[in-house]
């Protein structure tokens, strides 16, 4: 099958309908093709999940497929990168966040190259497939790794600039995305920048600071308890490491509660990474830290999972309320 | 300072006589200089592989003193051949060739594994100049290497990458998934060489996890392999230079060096307990005197 034939197949055509926010990762890596940057794009026989295909159809030449061999991928990758490419390799997070560790750590990081890693479908956006292909550690083992930034967009149009701005960035890079069907939160004129967490609103009461496919719910759960006469504020981090630790202490001075919201265990997460601060900078604000408490998450329709985990909308107005009771 | 002996086609016997002028007396010369330099490093931090470093020495021999494309004055130049270490626990034998090269001041080595030090049991690509991938976790580097040649393929640019791999190494898994993707992308400037000295921390490799038929194993993987005696330093030299300079035909080269583990220290050789060890002074000297006197004897 040509390349050509590929972006038209039936494949291609379901997954962009579904998961418009993928387009995004393509696109942002052909912007920086565009802008004369060295790029290579690989992929663990998953270029459909990741909607990688849309740029393998572009740039069939700085596609690499690397079949189910993720630990060589991530090694290749690092290999790559010492011959001035600039690697961007992707797999389902729960893989490479945990199966690929070492290699991230030995390769990557230990050696400080220029790899930008892609841990898609994260938290436990994979739904029914179960715990073998929920991400809810990733950001733990990764931010555990000296040198290595761990990003964790809230959007598509996010992502694609962060991805563009990659291309500034000496360290090696995480970035944790979900599967693409993130409600937007930004327009396509978004800007990134590394280690600064993005405001929307003062909140005096409370404020959530929460990371990717939280960012939405939290700013809808912040407009309902507005809506109630509270103070609510969002802080979006998506910038996990290097934390902005600056704006931290700064909701910390301001909001009696801070909620973190984040798709993954409470333990090593954005909630852990905001406890540090917390902890070694003292306000009056108390910390409540949400996501999953420490299980292996039940199975079920993403939908449902992200309702009984109170990681939706609803979720978050009430785990605001218990914490401002 | 190009290695000028690196530009040149090959024209070695397979079979080098002793004493003969075909530059294999100086790269026996060096390989006893690994030896033995070896030897005093390690009595710098009083434990190391000796006997891993002695098994590979004419290997580090033939490829930094004649075969590899290399200039010890830009070890970033991105044409320069590449040399990778799975048995990363064998830098300690590098180091000093590197040093001899002028990578670096070789008295930086007197500093071996102390506090802080660029220099320690593992090769750190950051802060040694000349090493072209940092390594300590065993299977990782066949990988490495098939990245950049995938990177000097689409960089357009023509060396070979040389990937040394212990025997023990055979068994993780990652170095098949690196085997099977040097074969499926045609990477025939990647060459594997198989240090097949027979042991490993717990004891004989095929009682601890049989890797034969291993030359079957790669034939099987889609490698063109290659047997030679990997302390005939002459024969060495050929296998590396064909492997390097032979036709473009798109299947990687594996080679099998059939070594002796501790070769060159006669109560090592019989002795595989050596895989990490220490010599008190006395042994040492009695060591180094050892291998000199065997150098001694070439072409007398």
């Amino acid at each position: 099958m040509s390349a050509t034939l590929e972006a038209g197949s039936w494949q291609y055509r379901a997954l962009n309908a579904l998961n418009p926010g993928l387009d995004h990762l393509s696109d942002g890596l052909i912007d920086l093709v565009e802008a004369g940057h060295p790029v290579v794009a690989g992929s663990a026989d998953l270029k459909y999940s990741n909607g990688l295909v849309k740029f393998a159809d572009v740039h069939p030449d700085r596609f690499l497929q690397f079949g189910i061999s993720e630990q060589h991928m991530v090694s290749a990758a690092a290999g790559l990168a010492t011959t001035g490419a600039m690697p961007f390799v992707a797999t389902f997070a729960s893989f490479l966040g945990l199966l690929c560790c070492e290699q991230i750590r030995m390769d990557v990081a230990y050696t400080k190259l220029p790899v930008r890693l892609i841990g898609h479908h994260t938290g436990i956006a994979l739904g029914f497939y179960g715990t073998s292909h929920h991400a809810t550690e990733d950001i733990s083992t990764m931010r555990a790794i000296a040198g290595l930034t761990v990003v964790s967009p809230a959007d598509g149009p996010q992502l694609r600039a962060a991805i563009r701005a990659s291309a500034e960035w000496e360290q090696p890079i995480y970035f944790r995305i979900s599967r693409g069907r993130d409600p937007r939160v930004y327009g396509d004129d978004v800007t990134f920048e590394f280690g600064r967490g993005i405001e929307h609103g003062y909140g005096a009461d409370l404020t959530f600071i929460a990371c990717g496919t939280l960012v939405h719910p939290a700013l809808e759960a912040a407009e309902a308890l507005r809506r109630e006469g509270l103070s609510v504020g969002v802080v979006d981090m998506p910038t996990i490491k290097p934390l902005d630790e600056e704006l931290v202490r700064l909701v910390a001075a301001r909001s009696r509660i801070v909620v973190t919201a984040e798709e993954h265990n409470v333990l090593g997460g954005l909630g852990a990474a905001v406890a540090e601060v917390m902890a070694e900078h003292p306000s009056r604000a108390r910390l409540v830290r949400h996501g999953i408490a420490d299980e292996f998450s039940l199975i079920g329709p993403p939908t449902h999972l992200y309702r009984h985990y109170r990681l939706d909308t609803a979720g978050l107005v009430g785990v605001a309320k218990l914490a401002l009771q | 300072m190009v290695n000028p002996a690196a530009t040149q086609p090959s024209t070695t016997s397979a079979t080098s006589p002793p004493g003969s002028d075909d530059g294999t007396d100086r790269l026996g010369d060096r390989a006893a200089f690994i030896r033995t330099e070896t030897i005093r490093l390690i009595e710098i931090a009083k434990v190391g592989h000796y006997s891993s470093v002695f098994s590979a020495a004419e290997i580090f021999a033939a490829l930094y003193y004649d075969v590899m494309r290399i200039d010890p004055a830009r070890p970033d130049w991105q044409d320069r051949d590449r040399f990778l270490m799975g048995k990363g626990h064998a830098a300690v034998g590098l180091y000093p060739v590197l040093g001899d090269l002028g990578y670096f001041p070789m008295g930086l080595l007197d500093g071996y594994a102390h506090l802080g030090s660029s220099f320690g049991d593992h090769p750190d690509m950051t802060k040694i100049p000349g090493i072209d991938f940092s390594s300590g976790s065993i299977g990782h580097a066949l990988s490495n290497g098939v990245g950049m040649a995938l990177g000097g393929r689409l960089a357009g640019r023509d060396f070979t990458v040389f990937v040394m791999l212990g025997d023990g190494e055979m068994q993780e898994g990652q170095v098949w998934e690196a085997a099977l993707s040097a074969a499926h992308h045609r990477l025939d400037r990647v060459v594997a060489i198989v240090d097949r000295n027979g042991f490993q921390l717990d004891g004989g490799v095929d009682d601890v996890i049989g890797i034969e038929p291993l030359a079957e194993k790669w034939r099987a993987f889609g490698w063109h392999v290659v047997a030679v005696d990997g302390h005939d330093v002459g024969a060495v030299r050929q296998v590396l230079r064909e492997a390097k300079q032979g036709p473009r035909t798109g299947i990687p080269t594996c080679i099998i060096a059939n070594t002796v583990k501790g070769k060159g220290v006669s109560y090592m050789e019989t002795e595989p307990g050596w895989h990490l060890g220490y010599l008190e002074p006395a042994d040492g000297e009695r060591a180094v005197a050892e291998i000199l006197a065997a150098r001694n004897g070439v072409g007398a």
